[in-house]
This record gives structure tokens, C-alpha cells and sequence, in this order.
């Protein structure tokens, strides 16, 4: 099964970037080796990976194709568990793939490559180490002369907006200069590519704003002497703010589903009805596009394999709840809701599948539609939803009954945890198992189908049906 | 259009002029004495050490106060010895046992059992082998006392590195892949910052072990002749033979000032250098401090002779070797993998095999089937008196750790006290016990117990402290609130929130009863030998009467007690507590 990626030219704006090509002239001093023309800074063909060695385990990657040019940035968007994270690991040498190749700057990768710097979500700072000690720790790795190193790593501070701060330790920074000192690192070694593992997702909204339009601007200014830029992320707005082209991943197995090319003028403002009009696109793409966003039939036949996201009934029964209610009456755009409650997509997206999942909503094309029991549900007591949700829970998610089942065949009404926790290792990995299984748990014990001592590891039937 | 070419003007972070930088600071007043005077006992000690044996029967130890400064330095020495091979060896073990997962596979059970044989063992079996090194110096005779200490101070501290390099940051880890340090670079520059704050914990505990055991390890018996070395430790055997008092009062009184001093020249700056390396990345709102720390950062002596010896090591951290040719050895499948284990595992069990059947053979010259139930038994009875003192301590110290706790200006004192009294070596206070066992006629198997403890209960209080001081204000606020008291608030409220660090506290507590069962359940005042019916008595009795065999089985049982008690009673507590009880 071979995937090309979709090209879906989106013909928003209408004027080119004034100068982006001519910033990408090579710069003068020790930037990245100038390449022939036409050869892509990096390329991924054909990359599969697999969860473990074992040649039976689930696909992470699926057939993986991509390019990135010079002076491009190029987004990798995708939910958790689309594989970007993976793929970009994959790229910096930090992981292999099971097959497939990955050339950066036309070298095959095998081990950590050379041409390449990472930025990590979580800063991934030195404690002990002074922000210019963090940022000339990948210099001396290099083994460059220690006069060199300082000039070069106060250079990029400078550069970044860390002045002043470079004798701080990490904990005296807030989580926006935090973040500044790993992209001075990282920046400090004139990378043919650098990437850029979701740097904004652990900054609250604003910090994220500032340090990526300072970002921004660097680049579109030509101050980096970096040769290209992938970004992965979750987040829409921000791809779309900050990127050339975009990548739309699909989950489970992460496959690249659709191509976006952003033609919009910098600085892009979120508020432009042509970003909006991209950003809705993309949210119709992702919506529609899931395949692991299953209807009633898909759930059935997925049978114990079907993996359960983590959400609290309370979050469930908050978004039934709004959807319902005025101004959306049951049926609601997704970009609005994400924006009025201040969620990301990613988080959104799980909430809504999961009650399409469970049967109570449709979400298509970046809307979301309650299904009538949705609506009962949104305006009933305690005691009706509990029976509600009980219903579609057995109905729905075929662990639910099948658990239910099993308790009621046995004598004493009760099983151990490991007894489903190994059947369920047999269609998902470990972690996805023990998320099924915590998901079950809460859910059942809103719905009262059936109980779960923790303290004995042991699921029962309530006491009160056994009597 | 580089950032180079932007920022060419700057030079460095505005550093002052070169001659304003070698100017002293007022600190160095504070710091030139301390280092010259350190320097000259140094050389002092080492002359002394670079003697010939009978150098030594010429001069033997006298009870006169006066010489016990001198003595103290001798010690001291032999222990910061002791200390800096201990770390050496942390810095080498550990990481073999994390690094390839077979070599752990049998070092990890193997410092399992070093840890849990008793030092006197260790002298016993390795004091031949040190004297012939040197034949006829005294080097011989100080290395073989070097080692017995090390044996009572390396172990922990190997299992603290091992655990940091165990749990070691993944992001940090893929820095250091992605940023292509070396392996070397990756030790200094992640690997042991990471593991400092346990390390000096650790360090300062095994600190503390050691003086218990400087007594046993300053005298070194070869056959029928006993060579004593000067130091604190041989001056104490030596007041308590000629039942001298006054001579134990002058020892305590040493000590009080030895321990003040190393903790205010060495622990304490350690600690607070240390807590920069906290992995976490909140500001804490006090941090340790310590004079001296703030002499060495601030004086322009040591920056000036620091300012190379820094520049040295960071250059080894620029060093690349020569890029091995990359090996093509082909992937291999899980399958050969699983075969490499087996085949391993097996190697393992052939070996096992063998040194036990050795063992055996041994034992057998010397044992009978008698002994062995004799010895078990033994072990039994020690075994009892380490968990009645346990729970002992925690009833009494559970109480008063959790008042002290919630007052924060009480807790500020009694912490270093707590700190300072498990630094301090309670044997010297086993002589007061003789002496009243013997006027009251009381019975040892009882009243010797207490002794085992009377170190290590410490470590008891001083972690249900710091837990109290980590119960969150609001449950503070709740139990208030809703007026819990008296049991009910103990155990609805108070117990379940400390009991992790009370379990943390009895682990260390109870391996240090154990450790000191050998030298609390036999104790002598004079001619006057009081003696418990336990193994520790029993370890003490063969290493004196040299009867290999009996103690080789006496340690062979003490292992097997140590580590299954660890694993079966503390182990399972340690987990329950922190997947029920850890308030976090």
C-alpha cells in the first residue's frame, strides 16, 4: 500500500512571499555546506516502523514519503500517535526504522546525524549547566577550541534574546527563556536542519507567541544560518502560522495523508479570514481523514482490539452539554469550540471520537453533531445518564460486555485485572493496554456496570446485583 | 549575514581587566591558612604512613589526651582514603552493571552480598594479602585498615549511582545522542551531575558507617600478632582494655570535634555545591549553604590555582577519539539475542555452581549439621532483635518526628542534631552499657540490643521529619478543619502521609543494626566480656578464634538473612508505600 502524498494546493494568498527566496541566500561564513542545487536537505522514502523487532508487532509508520527543500519550514501535523514524534526521531538518528531510508543533506543516516539539531518540547536543559554552558555543550562535543566556543555561543545568545542571562542556571528562567537557551543550542551549530519537536506546546499561550514570532522574524529576517526548518506539532494555528508546507499525518498506522502548501504572506495574522479559511480546511482533513475515528460498525467488528482513549466522563458530559445547548443546538464547528474552551486540537479531537465512539455523536469534517441519546443525555438527571451511558457502553465497546460477561459467569462474580490486561497485550502494546484498561475502569464505575477494587486488582460485579 | 559577523565586536561577558581579577578578596584571608595548614598535615600524615612496621612497635599507644589530635589526623585520613577509593569504585561499578545488561545481571546480586558480609570478614580474610604487598611497612598494615573501611563505606554508594544512572532523564539522554557527545563527555556532563545529590548523601552515611567500624579496623591481626595502628580508633580499644574513663571521655570529646570539622570543611559545602546538580527545575526557597563553598567560589586563591585544573578537565571533554571502524555486524535477530542470554545465564549458573560446591567443601573441613542449625537459630534471635528495635524506634521517634515537623523553627534545630548524632559513632558509648550490665547483673541478650540501634535509630527521625515538613499545608488545613484528633488523626491522617519516609528511614536503619550486630553483640570492658547469644556474637567469635570455615558459614547465613529479609519485608513495604501512600 503505497500512499503518495495529496498535493491540495491551497490557493489562499494570492501574493507570494516578497522575499522569502532571496533570504535563502547561502550565507557567508561557517553556515552548511552549500548543496547542488535540487538536492533536498532531507529525504525520507519508504520508511516503515514498527513498534518492536518483532515482525508480527503493530506499524507505527506506515510507508513514509517526504522532502524538505532549503529555506523551506515544513510541518508535520498529526494527532498523538500519528508517529510524528517518531518519524522525527527516526530523522535525527535518535531512533532506526524498520525499512525505508533517510538522507539528510544527501548522506544516509544511520546513527545521529551530523547536519542535524533538535529543540525539544521539554526544553531538555542541563540543570547544572549555565544557559552558556548548556548552549556550548554541543560545540564542545564537536570538539571546537574553547575561545571559538564562547565567541560562537554568546553570538547566539545574543542572537536569541538571552543577553544578560548567560551565567543563570536553567531554574532561575522562566519557561519562555527556557525554551530561548535550547533554540540558541541547537541554533549555535548552524544545523542543516533543524527540528523542532512541539517547542511551544509546554508554554502557556502568550510566552508561545512571543518566542515564535521572535523565531519568526529571525528567519524571515535571514539572521539563521540554518538550512531548513521541520516542525512537528498538534497544533493547527501554529503550522499554519509558521509554515511553508504542511504534512497532515493520519494515526495508527501514521501515514502522511495530505499535503498543504501555505502561501499566505508573513507575517500571518490569525485572525485573516484566509487563515481561518486554512485552518478550518485542515481541521475538515483531519477530521475526515481518521481512520481510527470509528462508526458503530468498525467498532464492533474491532472486537477487544479497539483501543479506548483516557477521557473523564466529566469532560464527555461538559462538551455533550455545550453542544447542546445554545448557540450550537446540537450541531457545532470544531475551531469554535477548541478556541472558546481553550483546548488543544488534539485534546478536542479525542473528547469528540470518543463520543462518536460511544455512540452519542457524529464528527465530521471538523464538525461535531449529537445523535438524539447525546441530547437526552445533555439534559437529563443523574440517575438517566448513568443508565444512558451504561447502555451505549455495552452496546458500544465490546471490552465493556465482555468483561460484564465474564463476571457474571463466574461463581464469586469476580475476576483479576491481569486476566483481560493479557488479553488485550495480545491486540495492543503495553501502554495502550493499561490506558484501555484505566479507561474501561472510570467509565464502568460512572455507568455502575460494574466495579473494580484497586487495592485487590480485581473487577466484581456490584454488590448489590449479586444479591 | 552570520551571527559572527553581527556580534565580531563583543569580547567575552565584559570581564574586568586581568590584574583586577588576581587581586585578593577578603575571603582569601580565611582561605590561605586553611589550605597551608591542610597541605602541611597532609604531608605530616603521609610521612608518618612511610614507615617501616617496627617504627611502630617502638612507639605504641598511649592514653595521654595529648596524643589524640594526632591520632585523629591518622584516622581521618585512612577514612577520606577509604571515602575517595569508595567513589572510585562507584564510578567504575555502577556503570558496568548499567551499561551492559549482562555484566549487571551479576553484579547487581554480587553488591547485594558484599554489602550484607560483615566488615570484620573482610579484614580477616584480606590482611595477609595487603601485609605481603608491603612486607615489613607500615603502608601494608594501613592499606589492609584502608580496605576494611572501605568495605563499610562503598556499597551504598554504589547502589545510589547505580539507581541514578538508572533513571536518568530520556530527554536529557537524547541531547546527548543528538548532540554526538562522547561517551565521556555524556559521564561528566550528564551521567554524574545527575547522580551528585544522592552520591553525597550517600557519601555522608557512609562517612558515619565507617567510624563505627574504625575500632575493628585499627587493629589488624595477622596469626598471634596483633599490629595496632595509631589512630582514634586503636586508642579507644586501648582505654577500654585498661578500663580507662577518663580516656573515653577525652575520645568523645575528640570525635565531637572531628565530626564538627568535617562536616563544616567537607560535607557541608558538598551539600550545598550539590544541590545545584537537583535534576528538578523549581527554585527551591532555601538552599543549603556553606562558608567554605562561598570561600572557594569567592577567593581569588582558589579560582587563580582552579582556573587550570577546570580548563584541563573541560578540554578532555573536547576530546574525540579516532572513529572506530563502524563494526557491520549484522542485526541480530531476537532469536540469536535470546540464545547470547541463555548461553550467558547458563555461564553464570555453571560458575555459581562451582564456588558454591567450593563452599561448601570448606565448610564441610570444619562445620557440622549441628552448627548449621546452631548458626540459623543465631541468625533467628538477631534477626527478632532487629525488628523489635525497629518498631521500637519508630514507636518512640514516629511521634516525636512528626511534632517536630510541623514547627518549622524546632524542625531547623533538631534536623542537624539528628544529622550530627548518626554521624556520631555510638560505640564509644558501649562501654557505659558493660558497666551497667555488669552492676546490675542484667541480662545481655536484652539489654545488649538497644546498642545495635543506638546509631542508626537516627536515620528513623531525621526522614519522619522531613517528611512532616513535606505534609501538604491544605490536608494540614483539612485535618483542622474538620477537627480530627487523637487517633483518629494519627491514623486517618498523620501515619499514611509519613509512613514512606518511615519506611526509607527503617531500611537504612535496619541495615546498619545488622551491620553493627557484630561489634553490639559482644561487647568488653577490661577483662570483662558481655556477650548476647546472636550471629553477630558468633561472626565476632570465629574471626578472633581465626576458624574459617565456622565464619565463612556464619557470613554465608548472615547474607542469606540480610538479603532475604530485604527482599521480602522491606522491599514489598518500600513498593507499597509508594503506589498507596506517596502524597504527592
Amino acid at each position: 500500500m503505497n500512499l503518495t502524498p495529496k498535493s491540495l494546493r491551497a490557493a489562499l494568498g494570492a501574493h507570494a512571499p516578497a522575499d522569502l527566496a532571496t533570504a535563502g541566500v547561502a550565507p557567508a561564513a561557517p553556515g552548511p555546506r552549500p548543496l547542488p542545487s535540487g538536492v533536498p536537505i532531507l529525504t525520507v522514502k519508504d520508511v516503515c516502523k514498527r513498534y518492536d523487532s518483532d515482525p508480527d508487532s503493530p506499524l507505527v509508520l506506515d510507508n513514509v514519503n517526504m522532502t524538505v527543500d532549503r529555506r523551506e519550514i515544513v510541518a508535520l501535523l498529526g494527532r498523538s500517535g500519528s508517529g510524528k514524534s517518531t518519524l522525527l526521531r527516526i530523522i535525527a538518528g535518535l531512533l532506526s526504522s524498520t525499512s525505508g531510508q533517510v538522507a539528510v543533506a544527501g548522506k544516509p543516516v544511520s546513527g545521529p546525524a551530523n547536519d542535524v539539531a533538535m529543540v525539544f518540547q521539554s526544553f531538555a536543559l542541563f540543570p547544572w549547566l549555565t544557559v552558556l554552558e548548556n548552549v556550548q555543550v554541543g560545540l564542545e562535543a564537536r570538539g571546537v577550541p574553547p575561545a571559538e566556543m564562547r565567541k560562537r555561543a554568546l553570538a547566539a545568545i545574543d542572537l536569541i534574546g538571552l543577553d544578560g542571562f548567560e551565567n543563570a542556571y536553567p531554574r532561575e528562567l522562566s519557561g519562555g527563556m527556557r525554551q530561548r537557551v535550547g533554540f540558541a543550542r541547537a541554533l549555535v551549530l548552524d544545523p542543516g536542519i533543524l527540528l523542532l519537536d512541539e517547542p511551544f506546546s509546554a508554554l502557556d499561550v502568550l510566552t508561545a507567541e512571543t518566542v515564535r514570532t521572535d523565531f519568526l522574524d529571525l528567519w524571515g529576517d535571514g539572521h539563521l544560518a540554518i538550512g531548513a526548518v521541520l516542525l512537528v506539532t498538534h497544533n493547527i494555528e501554529e503550522a499554519v502560522q509558521m509554515c511553508d508546507r504542511i504534512l497532515v499525518m493520519s494515526s495508527n498506522p501514521g501515514r502522511v495523508a495530505a499535503e498543504i502548501e501555505v502561501t499566505l504572506p508573513h507575517p500571518r495574522v490569525r485572525t485573516d479570514p484566509a487563515f481561518r479559511q486554512l485552518v478550518d480546511h485542515i481541521y475538515g482533513l483531519m477530521t475526515r481523514r481518521r481512520k481510527a475515528a470509528p462508526g458503530i460498525a468498525e467498532t464492533l467488528a474491532a472486537g477487544l482490539s479497539l483501543q479506548l482513549p483516557h477521557v473523564s466522563t466529566n469532560v464527555l458530559a461538559g462538551l455533550m452539554e455545550m453542544v447542546d445547548a445554545e448557540p450550537h443546538n446540537g450541531v457545532a464547528d470544531l475551531p469554535v469550540i477548541s478556541s472558546a474552551l481553550q483546548m488543544s486540537t488534539d485534546d478536542l479531537l479525542k473528547v469528540a471520537e470518543t463520543l462518536q465512539m460511544l455512540g452519542f455523536a457524529e464528527v465530521v469534517e471538523g464538525d461535531i453533531r449529537l445523535l438524539p441519546p447525546a441530547r437526552q443525555f445533555a439534559q437529563a438527571e443523574l440517575d438517566v445518564r448513568k443508565r444512558l451511558f451504561a447502555d451505549h457502553l455495552l452496546q458500544r465497546i465490546p471490552l465493556a460486555s465482555h468483561i460484564r460477561r465474564v463476571l457474571q459467569e463466574r461463581p464469586n462474580h469476580r475476576a483479576p485485572r491481569p486476566r483481560f490486561e493479557t488479553e488485550l497485550e495480545d491486540h495492543m502494546s503495553e501502554t495502550a493496554a493499561d490506558e484501555t484498561l484505566k479507561a474501561m475502569i472510570s467509565w464502568a464505575r460512572y455507568a455502575e456496570v460494574f466495579a473494580y477494587d484497586g487495592d485487590t486488582a480485581q473487577f466484581h460485579l456490584d454488590a448489590e446485583e449479586e444479591a | 549575514m552570520t551571527m559572527h559577523v553581527l556580534h565580531g565586536g563583543r569580547d567575552g561577558l565584559g570581564s574586568p581587566s586581568p590584574l583586577a581579577r588576581l587581586a585578593p578578596s577578603r575571603w582569601d584571608m580565611v582561605a590561605l591558612p586553611l589550605v597551608l595548614g591542610l597541605l602541611a598535615l597532609l604531608v605530616f600524615g603521609g610521612h608518618e604512613v612511610a614507615q617501616p612496621l617496627s617504627q611502630l612497635e617502638r612507639t605504641p599507644i598511649t592514653l595521654d589526651p595529648w596524643t589524640l589530635p594526632y591520632y585523629a589526623l591518622r584516622t581521618t585520613l585512612r577514612m577520606l582514603a577509604a571515602l575517595g577509593a569508595s567513589l572510585l569504585f562507584t564510578l567504575v561499578y555502577a556503570p558496568l552493571a548499567v551499561k551492559s545488561q549482562r555484566a549487571g545481571q551479576i553484579l547487581i546480586p554480587a553488591l547485594d552480598i558484599l554489602q550484607s558480609v560483615p566488615v570484620l570478614t573482610y579484614l580477616s580474610f584480606t590482611v595477609t594479602f595487603f601485609l605481603g604487598l608491603f612486607p615489613g611497612q607500615v603502608v601494608g598494615a594501613e592499606l589492609a585498615s584502608i580496605f576494611a573501611i572501605f568495605t563499610s563505606q562503598a556499597w551504598n554508594m554504589t547502589f545510589s549511582f547505580y539507581q541514578s544512572l538508572r533513571t536518568v532523564p530520556s530527554d536529557l539522554e537524547e541531547v546527548c545522542t543528538g548532540y554526538h557527545f562522547s561517551t565521556w563527555q555524556r559521564f561528566w556532563r550528564l551521567e554524574v551531575p545527575f547522580a551528585i545529590p544522592g552520591l553525597v548523601w550517600n557519601m555522608m552515611m557512609s562517612m558515619s558507617g565507617g567510624w563505627f567500624f574504625v575500632v575493628a579496623a585499627e587493629a589488624v591481626t595477622v596469626g598471634s600478632t596483633t599490629i595496632t595502628l595509631p589512630g582514634v580508633g586503636a586508642y579507644l580499644a586501648l582505654a577500654i582494655e585498661q578500663r580507662d574513663l577518663g580516656a573515653i571521655g577525652w575520645v568523645i570529646l575528640t570525635m565531637l570535634g572531628v565530626i564538627l570539622l568535617y562536616d563544616q570543611l567537607l560535607f557541608r559545602p558538598l551539600v550545598a555545591w550539590a544541590d545545584r546538580f537537583r535534576a528538578d527545575t523549581v527554585q527551591a526557597e532555601e538552599r543549603p549553604t556553606s562558608w567554605v563553598l562561598t570561600m572557594v567560589e569567592r577567593s581569588t586563591l582558589f579560582r587563580t590555582l582552579g582556573r587550570p585544573a577546570g580548563g584541563a578537565a573541560r578540554a578532555t571533554l573536547r576530546w574525540r577519539l579516532p572513529a572506530l571502524p563502524r563494526l557491520s555486524a549484522p542485526r541480530l535477530s531476537p532469536r540469536a539475542v535470546r540464545m547470547g542470554d541463555y548461553v550467558w545465564q547458563g555461564a553464570l549458573a555453571v560458575m555459581a555452581l562451582y564456588v558454591a560446591v567450593h563452599g561448601i567443601q570448606f565448610m564441610a573441613t570444619g562445620v557440622t549439621w549441628g552448627d548449621v542449625g546452631h548458626v540459623v537459630l543465631l541468625g533467628l534471635a538477631t534477626m527478632v532483635r532487629v525488628v523489635v528495635l525497629i518498631v521500637l524506634a519508630a514507636v518512640i521517634w514516629v511521634p516525636i518526628g512528626v511534632m517536630v515537623g510541623m514547627r518549622p523553627r524546632l524542625a531547623a534545630i533538631v534536623q542537624p542534631l539528628a544529622q550530627f548524632l548518626a554521624a556520631f559513632p555510638s560505640n564509644l558509648f558501649f562501654p557505659v552499657a558493660v558497666a551497667a550490665i555488669v552492676h546490675w547483673t542484667l541480662n545481655p541478650d536484652i539489654w545488649l540490643s538497644p546498642l545495635m540501634i543506638l546509631g542508626t535509630q537516627w536515620y528513623i527521625l531525621f526522614n519522619v521529619v522531613a517528611g512532616s515538613q513535606a505534609y501538604p499545608v491544605d490536608l494540614r488545613d483539612v485535618i483542622a478543619n474538620l477537627r480530627l484528633r487523637g487517633w483518629r488523626k494519627w491514623r486517618d491522617a498523620l501515619l499514611p502521609g509519613v509512613f514512606p519516609h518511615l519506611v526509607t528511614g527503617a531500611i537504612t536503619a535496619s541495615g546498619g543494626a545488622w551491620n553493627a550486630s557484630i561489634v553490639a553483640e559482644a561487647v568488653s570492658w577490661g577483662d570483662t566480656h558481655v556477650q548476647a547469644r546472636g550471629l553477630g556474637a558468633y561472626i565476632a567469635q570465629m574471626t578472633t578464634d581465626a576458624d574459617f570455615p565456622r565464619l565463612v558459614l556464619g557470613n554465608v547465613v548472615m547474607v542469606c538473612f540480610v538479603v532475604l529479609f530485604n527482599r521480602l519485608v522491606w522491599r514489598p513495604l518500600y513498593a507499597y508505600a509508594e503506589r498507596r501512600l506517596r502524597v504527592s
